[in-house]
Parts: structure tokens; C-alpha cells; sequence
């Protein structure tokens, strides 16, 4: 722990940052009378899809050298990447640091979030690639309209008549718990990228588990009265019943939600609702 | 071709989304963002949002008016002021009721923690006035509204840049939008155009904010000849994960957590002996440099600790769950067992775009409207923030003033048509975009965007004074001269994010010079604003807000007064 701390204050001296722009290492060993950051500073390999689709034929990859700090996110290695080696490439980001749900793609052929992934964690060669499922637009940047589509088809908002006049309504804590996690999601689209159901051809049309996601987080709101709407949404074969419970949303969720575990819940309450109609 | 809509709102943040809700159904709106939905930075908005709703103890909006008065450094416009804590409790059940998931308390009521400067009875004890969901308030009410937008068919202009304002015999008509997916400009004719896309971090090399807050709508206004409020005022949120700057909410103080120094001790005491860690942000972030500037630091870094440790595992993991998911990930501690390194970060801006309590832009220190535009949030400035803001009142003033721009707005374009559009803005734009692709330039945007970071960082962050501010408007001002020749080596027109982030620079570069020199003209220490040179509060001379015009003889420094109507400024002590 002690190397990378003391890493990570070099970074934020003026002092390295304009070394580093000479190559001047000699001169940093006088400045700070150590060579222990340079221990720790690391060489990441990357190599990226390539793709415009109005231009090139196919896709292509293509490699990258970053001279890194252990703890620099990938985001960061991209963006130096961008800065510094060839302004082409595209990629999306925005908080940098796993709350807006920009930079979804797969890291070594697993759906992630560069912003959350650390130079350090990686000893080989990493490939980037675009998000399955989606059509690319360019490099590693998808066509999320039909992921937000699905996400709108399941009524994603509170279905209740009359809220009181001036006052809250009551929620149990253990109500709103229920919820908690379905709440952290991000919208990343890493799970409905990663669901093999979404990825073939002829079940494709499946809602996906994000918008699940979503719909779990109002069928067992309290507040919610849209109950036999929203099973009538989710009680089909492109809805709930459309998940196979592979577990790769789950695996792949960057803000760890119990996905598969909520979709199942969502398939009891249909079968409970349906069978006690009969 | 043209698009007409009768609103068009920029940015798809709180603000802007809470006016869309308010205008949908009223009126033809729009929503025009860089980004996609929800992934504006109001979701990275974590602890929570102020109401005197009084459900954990006793609370009156009162007390709330005061504590933002106070907190402000009696800058803030008290008459604003109070629309907002009283408009506050309304905020909060209709958002209830739209269906935020906020956390309950055993009753079933919203629950409601601390927060800095939030105190009972005129500044007696801290009082839990901050509405929450978990440590992801922002991201909730993000999402909520999103939904309700989506529901009320808000048409979203998603990935789309603004690049200039245009206006018609004074009047603003409407915007030029560049596609970032396809390289297209568009004008976009607005009846009534809001400007709500957040502050300008990003200037600073160290910040909480997204990389997409580089304050491009706060620099559009200023060249239209609209002057920038109390730009000197920037918020330096004591506790940023060292060393990324992300944000680690003050909840985790709120909720009990404490500072410590290097030799372990709580320092807050000596600093505000009344709320200790509770204390306004510019109060702490000041007592954390200055521990660090006398060698108080953590093993003689450059941070100190934020300390949770007593809290217990249960309500670190159910309470702050992403700021420890945040501190597992970039640092590899655990917040359960270890103490987590932080230190001051850019956070965000008091200043910005000046107006009336109902979103009205005003062009000077008359109180002239500008007829035909709004502004609301981050990019605005009420002023309801003053010197300093206290925490969770952004998304209360988000909110608030979000919606009243909204009201404002829809009963506006009821009698309005579309005025004609001159040609004029679409060709400068054109001309600019052709100027950088096509202009063999030596210098880099990621080079000189560097060098003001770090410029703004030495000489316009927490500590001020007048040779440091010299300094760095000269630097300033010879990195404007070097932008001239700026190299974008990417002519593609398909998400050619070179280009957009060398446009950002330049209002980035101009922003700076604002806020330094906004700085350098207030010769007195106010709220975020320190002077080394000149310690205490001057309000004899500098209780007004500071209004920078610019001219064609450069920028112009002007003054207005401060609304005051029920607390005459007294010493602030916590």
C-alpha cells in the first residue's frame, strides 16, 4: 500500500507531471532523492476495436502503449490514449467514477466500466471491445436507442392514483430496502449486453435484464398500484419469462445488483398474481 | 433545416428535468444534453436534499432561512432565500410522490440526516434537515424525473452540443446544436430557451465534477453580453478521495463519521467548536489545508482522514454504500476498518448565470430582463448561495427553481410565436468549426488545458491573494494567446470528441479569467473566497455581489447590491 501512496503524491506534484512531459527521470530522482515511484509506475498494453461503419469495411483492431500510475483507471489510459495518440478514437465517458453508466464495454471479453477497473489489476495485454447486443456506431461506442426502448416498454415510472394532498406517504423501511439495490442501477446496459438470451438471434426480442431491473423496482414498490399492468407487460415470453437464469447480468453488474435474483422474483409475483385469479 | 420547439431546455440534469416535467403538456419542450439521459452529474449527487419537514426533530424553515444566510456569508439574496426553504417541504412530498425511493424512517417517514451548517434554533446544534435515499439521492431524483420526462413525451436531443445562442433584436430565439453522432449542425428555435446544464469543475485539476462540466453555457451567455455573478465564489468540497477528487459525501460526516489529522486528533474542534465536523464546507475545507500546511497532514502527505470506523459495518454498508464501494475500488481500503484519505476538491460553483426568482436571465445591475431566456441551477445564480452553499440545498435550489423556470416559462409561450431566425449565428459556427479542422495549429488542447488546471489549482483555489491572482490572469491570458493556435488533427465528423474538447477549452480559458479576476477585485474574505492579503469580511465595502460584463476593451468588474431582508450581517462562527 505504502509504494502506490507514495505514488500517488508524486502524481500530484507539478513537479513529475512536467518531468514526465520531458522523460526527464534523472531529474526526478534529484527532485524527490528516490526511485521508488518508478517501481510503480507501469506500462499498459491495450488493444481496441476499430470501427466506423460508414467507412471502413470491417472492423479492425489496433494496439496502444500508456505509460500509467498502478492506480489510473483504463478511462484514464483511454483518454490519454485520445489526448495524446490518436484523437480518432471514440468511446464514451462522463463521471469517471461508476455512477453516470457512459463508459459500458467489455474489458477482456467481460462487460465492465473502465472507470471502475485500475491499471494495476492487469499484467497482460488488455482488449477492449464494444458492447455486444447493440449496433456499433463507432469504435466502441453503441447504438443505445433500443436499449432505452426496452427500458420505456416497461413503464418505468410510479403507477398510483392519488397521492395525498400536501404529506408523504408511509414506506416501511424494510419496504424501501427492498428496493435498494434495484435502485443502484446505472443503466450501463453491461447486463442486456452480456445476456446470451439478448444476444441470439431468435430471442432477441427479449426485454433484457436492465429494464427488469427497473420493472422490479416498481412492481415491489409499495406506493406502485399498477400491479395488473405491469404483469401484464412482464408475463410473456419477451419479458420476464424470456430470462433462462444464466446469472451473466449478475456476474457482469459493475454496481453488484442481485439481477438474476430480482428477475426471479419478479416471475413469482406473475405466477402468484396469475394463479390466484384462478 | 430548422426544428422549432416552443422550450428548449440545456442540459438533462435535475434542473433541467425538473423544468421539462413542469412545461410537458403545457407546451411543445425539449431537452438538449452532450450526453446521454441519466448520465448528467446530478446522479453523482449523494447525500441528500434539505427540507424543514421536521420528521426526525423538530425544524422550521426558519432555521433552514438562517443557515443558508449565514452559511452564504450573508451573500445570498435573503427574499430568494426564502422562497426556497419554504417551497422546500412541497419540493420533497411531490417528489415522494413521483415516486423517489428515499429512505424511511421507523415510522415510515422520509428519513432525514446532518449535514453541514444545518442547525436548530439559529446555530445551536445540528438539526437532520437532509431528505436522503441511501448515499445516491442525486442519481435517484435523476432517474425519477427521467422516468416522468419519458412519460410526459419530452423529446431529448441527446448528444448534442450547443455551440452559440441566437439571439433576434435582443431576444433570444434559440440555439445551434451540433450532432455529435453524425457532425451535423442543427438551429434549434426556441420561444423560451433554459439554460441548466451545470457548473465548470472541470477548469480545476483536481474536482468531484464529470468531465462533461466545462461550463460551456455559463461562457455562451457571457459573450452574448450577459455579465457573470459572483464568479470568485467556488466551492472546494473538504472531502475528496485522495487522490482522484471523486466526491465522499459529507453524509458520511452526517452520519457520525469524523476528521483526523496526522497525530490523530480531531481537529474540527479547535475550527468550529459548536458542530465540529459539521460545519460549513468552506470552514472545513480551510481547516483541513491549514492542518496540512502546518504539518499536520497524514505521515506528512498532502491529505488527512476521514474516520468511520466507530460507525459499525451495518450502517457504513446501508447508509453510504457507493462512497464505500468508491473508496474499495480506488484505493483498496475498506472504510469498515481503515480511515479513508481525503482532501478539498472543486465542487462547485455559487456563481453563474444571474436571475430573477422565476429563472428570468437579467442583463445588468438594473435588474434588465433578457427577454426569451431562463436560467436555472448550477449555471445560474439566484442568488441563493451566496459566498458558500451549504450541502444538500444544490438539489433543493436544482428543484425549486427548476420548477418556478418551468411555471415561467409555459405561461410565456402561450402568447408568443416563433420570431424569425437571422442566419448569421449558423454561419459564424460554420465558419468556426471549418476554422479549427481546417487551421494548421501547433498547439495542443490536452497541453494548455493542463497548464490552466494547474493554474487555477495554485492561484484560484482555496487560498488567494492579490500576486497569485496577477499571476494567474497573466497565464490565463497567455494561454488564450497560444489557444489561437490550436491543432485538431481529427477532421472526422463522427463523434469527434478533439473538436468538442478544444471548443470546451476555450470557454473554459475564458471562464478562468472570471473567476480570477472576480477574485483579484474582492479585497476582503467571504464564504469560499480567502484572501491571505485581506483575512476578514470587508462588508463595508463588499457586501454586494460582483457582476463581470464583457466589453469590447475586455472584461468589465461591476457590482449590485445584496437583497437584505430579515439577518444583518453578523460574525460567522460555527
Amino acid at each position: 500500500m505504502g509504494c502506490w501512496y507514495a505514488c500517488n503524491v508524486l502524481r500530484c506534484c507539478s513537479e513529475r507531471t512536467n518531468l514526465r512531459q520531458h522523460g526527464s527521470t534523472a531529474a526526478l530522482i534529484l527532485v524527490h532523492g528516490s526511485t521508488d515511484w518508478l517501481e510503480s509506475s507501469v506500462i499498459v498494453k491495450l488493444k481496441i476495436f476499430r470501427y466506423d461503419p460508414k467507412k471502413d469495411k470491417k472492423p479492425d483492431y489496433q494496439r496502444f502503449e500508456v505509460d500509467a500510475d498502478p492506480m489510473d483507471r483504463l478511462l484514464d489510459c483511454l483518454n490519454r490514449i485520445r489526448w495524446e495518440q490518436d484523437p480518432t478514437l471514440s468511446y464514451r465517458w462522463s463521471c469517471g467514477h461508476g455512477i453516470c453508466g457512459s463508459d459500458g464495454m467489455r474489458i477482456n471479453g467481460v462487460a465492465g466500466l473502465p472507470c471502475q477497473k485500475l491499471a494495476k489489476d492487469f499484467k497482460e495485454e488488455i482488449l477492449l471491445e464494444p458492447l455486444q447486443v447493440f449496433p456499433v456506431i463507432k469504435d466502441l461506442i453503441v447504438d443505445l436507442d433500443p436499449f432505452f426502448e426496452r427500458y420505456y416498454s416497461i413503464k418505468p415510472y410510479l403507477i398510483a392514483k392519488e397521492p395525498p394532498s400536501d404529506g408523504e406517504r408511509r414506506q416501511s423501511p424494510e419496504d424501501q430496502h427492498r428496493l435498494e439495490e434495484a435502485i443502484r442501477c446505472i443503466l450501463c446496459a453491461c447486463c442486456t449486453a452480456s445476456c446470451p438470451v439478448n444476444q441470439a438471434k431468435e430471442t432477441a426480442a427479449y426485454v433484457g435484464p436492465a429494464a427488469l431491473v427497473r420493472a422490479f423496482r416498481y412492481l415491489f414498490d409499495t406506493r406502485d398500484e399498477g400491479l395488473e399492468e405491469r404483469i401484464t407487460l412482464l408475463d410473456h415470453k419477451d419479458g420476464a419469462w424470456g430470462c433462462q437464469t444464466l446469472w451473466w447480468c449478475t456476474k457482469v453488474c459493475p454496481k453488484m445488483i442481485p439481477v438474476t435474483k430480482e428477475i426471479g422474483q419478479i416471475k413469482k409475483r406473475i405466477y402468484e398474481t396469475t394463479h390466484s385469479k384462478k | 433545416m430548422n426544428i422549432q420547439h416552443d422550450i428548449v431546455i440545456i442540459g438533462a440534469g435535475l434542473a433541467g428535468l425538473r423544468a421539462a416535467v413542469e412545461c410537458a403538456g403545457k407546451a411543445d419542450v425539449a431537452v438538449i444534453s452532450k450526453v446521454l439521459p441519466t448520465r448528467s452529474h446530478s446522479g453523482a449527487a449523494q447525500g441528500g436534499i434539505t427540507a424543514a419537514i421536521g420528521n426526525e426533530e423538530e425544524d422550521r424553515w426558519e432555521w433552514h432561512l438562517f443557515d443558508t444566510v449565514k452559511g452564504s456569508d450573508y451573500l445570498g439574496d435573503q427574499d430568494a432565500i426564502e422562497v426556497m426553504v419554504k417551497d422546500a417541504p412541497r419540493a420533497i412530498y411531490e417528489l415522494e410522490h413521483m415516486g423517489v425511493p428515499f429512505s424511511r424512517t421507523a415510522e415510515g417517514k422520509i428519513a432525514q440526516r446532518n449535514f453541514g451548517g444545518h442547525t436548530r434554533d439559529y446555530g445551536k446544534k445540528p438539526v437532520k434537515r437532509a431528505c436522503y435515499a441511501a448515499d445516491h439521492t442525486g442519481r435517484v431524483v435523476l432517474d425519477t424525473l427521467y422516468d416522468q420526462c419519458l412519460r410526459h413525451h419530452v423529446r431529448f436531443y441527446s448528444e448534442h452540443y450547443v455551440l452559440s445562442l441566437i439571439f433576434a433584436r435582443q431576444r433570444c430565439v434559440g440555439v445551434v446544436a451540433y450532432d455529435l453522432a453524425t457532425g451535423e449542425l442543427h438551429v434549434i428555435q426556441s420561444k423560451t430557451l433554459l439554460l441548466a446544464a451545470g457548473g465548470c469543475g472541470r477548469i480545476y485539476k483536481t474536482t468531484s465534477n464529470g468531465f462533461a462540466t466545462t461550463g460551456e453555457v455559463l461562457n455562451l451567455a457571457y459573450q452574448s453580453g450577459i455579465p457573470l455573478e459572483d464568479m470568485e465564489f467556488i466551492q472546494f468540497h473538504p472531502t475528496g478521495l485522495y487522490p482522484l477528487g471523486i466526491l465522499v459525501s459529507e453524509a458520511a460526516r452526517g452520519e457520525g463519521g469524523v476528521l483526523r489529522n496526522g497525530l490523530g486528533e480531531r481537529f474540527m474542534e479547535r475550527y468550529a467548536p459548536t458542530v465540529k465536523d459539521l460545519a460549513a464546507r468552506d470552514v472545513v475545507s480551510r481547516a483541513i489545508l491549514t492542518e496540512i500546511r502546518e504539518g499536520r497532514a497524514i505521515a506528512g502527505k498532502d491529505y488527512v482522514h476521514l474516520d468511520l470506523t466507530h460507525l459499525g459495518e451495518e450502517k457504513i454498508t446501508e447508509k453510504l454504500w457507493e462512497i464505500t464501494s468508491f473508496v474499495r475500488i480506488y484505493l483498496g481500503l475498506d472504510p469498515v476498518h481503515e480511515p479513508i484519505p481525503v482532501r478539498p476538491t472543486c465542487h462547485y460553483v455559487m456563481g453563474g448565470i444571474p436571475t430573477d426568482g422565476d429563472g428570468r436571465v437579467i442583463a445588468d445591475e438594473k435588474g434588465s430582463i433578457v427577454p426569451g431566456l431562463y436560467a436555472a441551477g448550477e449555471s445560474a445564480c439566484v442568488s441563493v448561495h451566496g459566498a458558500n452553499r451549504l450541502g444538500c440545498n444544490s438539489l433543493l435550489d436544482l428543484l425549486v427553481f427548476g420548477r418556478r423556470s418551468g411555471l415561467s416559462m409555459a405561461k410565456e409561450v402561450l402568447k408568443r410565436e416563433h420570431p424569425p431566425v437571422p442566419t448569421q449565428p449558423l454561419k459564424e459556427v460554420e465558419e468556426r468549426i471549418a476554422g479549427l479542422l481546417g487551421h494548421p495549429g501547433v498547439e495542443k488542447s490536452s497541453e494548455i488545458r493542463r497548464e490552466m488546471q494547474t493554474l487555477m489549482t495554485d492561484y484560484g483555489s482555496v487560498f488567494r491573494n492579490e500576486a497569485g491572482l496577477k499571476r494567474g490572469i497573466e497565464g490565463i491570458r497567455s494561454l488564450k494567446e497560444r489557444y489561437k493556435e490550436i491543432e485538431v488533427r481529427n477532421y472526422g465528423n463522427r463523434f469527434n470528441f478533439e473538436l468538442t474538447e478544444a471548443i470546451e477549452l476555450g470557454h473554459q480559458l475564458d471562464l478562468s479569467e472570471v473567476i480570477l479576476l472576480s477574485a483579484l477585485n474582492r479585497r476582503e474574505s467571504r464564504g469560499a473566497h480567502f484572501r491571505e492579503d485581506f483575512p476578514q469580511r470587508a462588508d463595508r465595502y463588499y457586501l454586494k455581489h460582483t457582476l463581470v460584463f464583457q466589453t469590447p476593451r475586455g472584461a468589465d468588474v461591476r457590482y449590485k447590491p445584496v437583497k437584505i431582508t430579515r439577518f444583518q450581517p453578523e460574525a460567522r462562527v460555527y
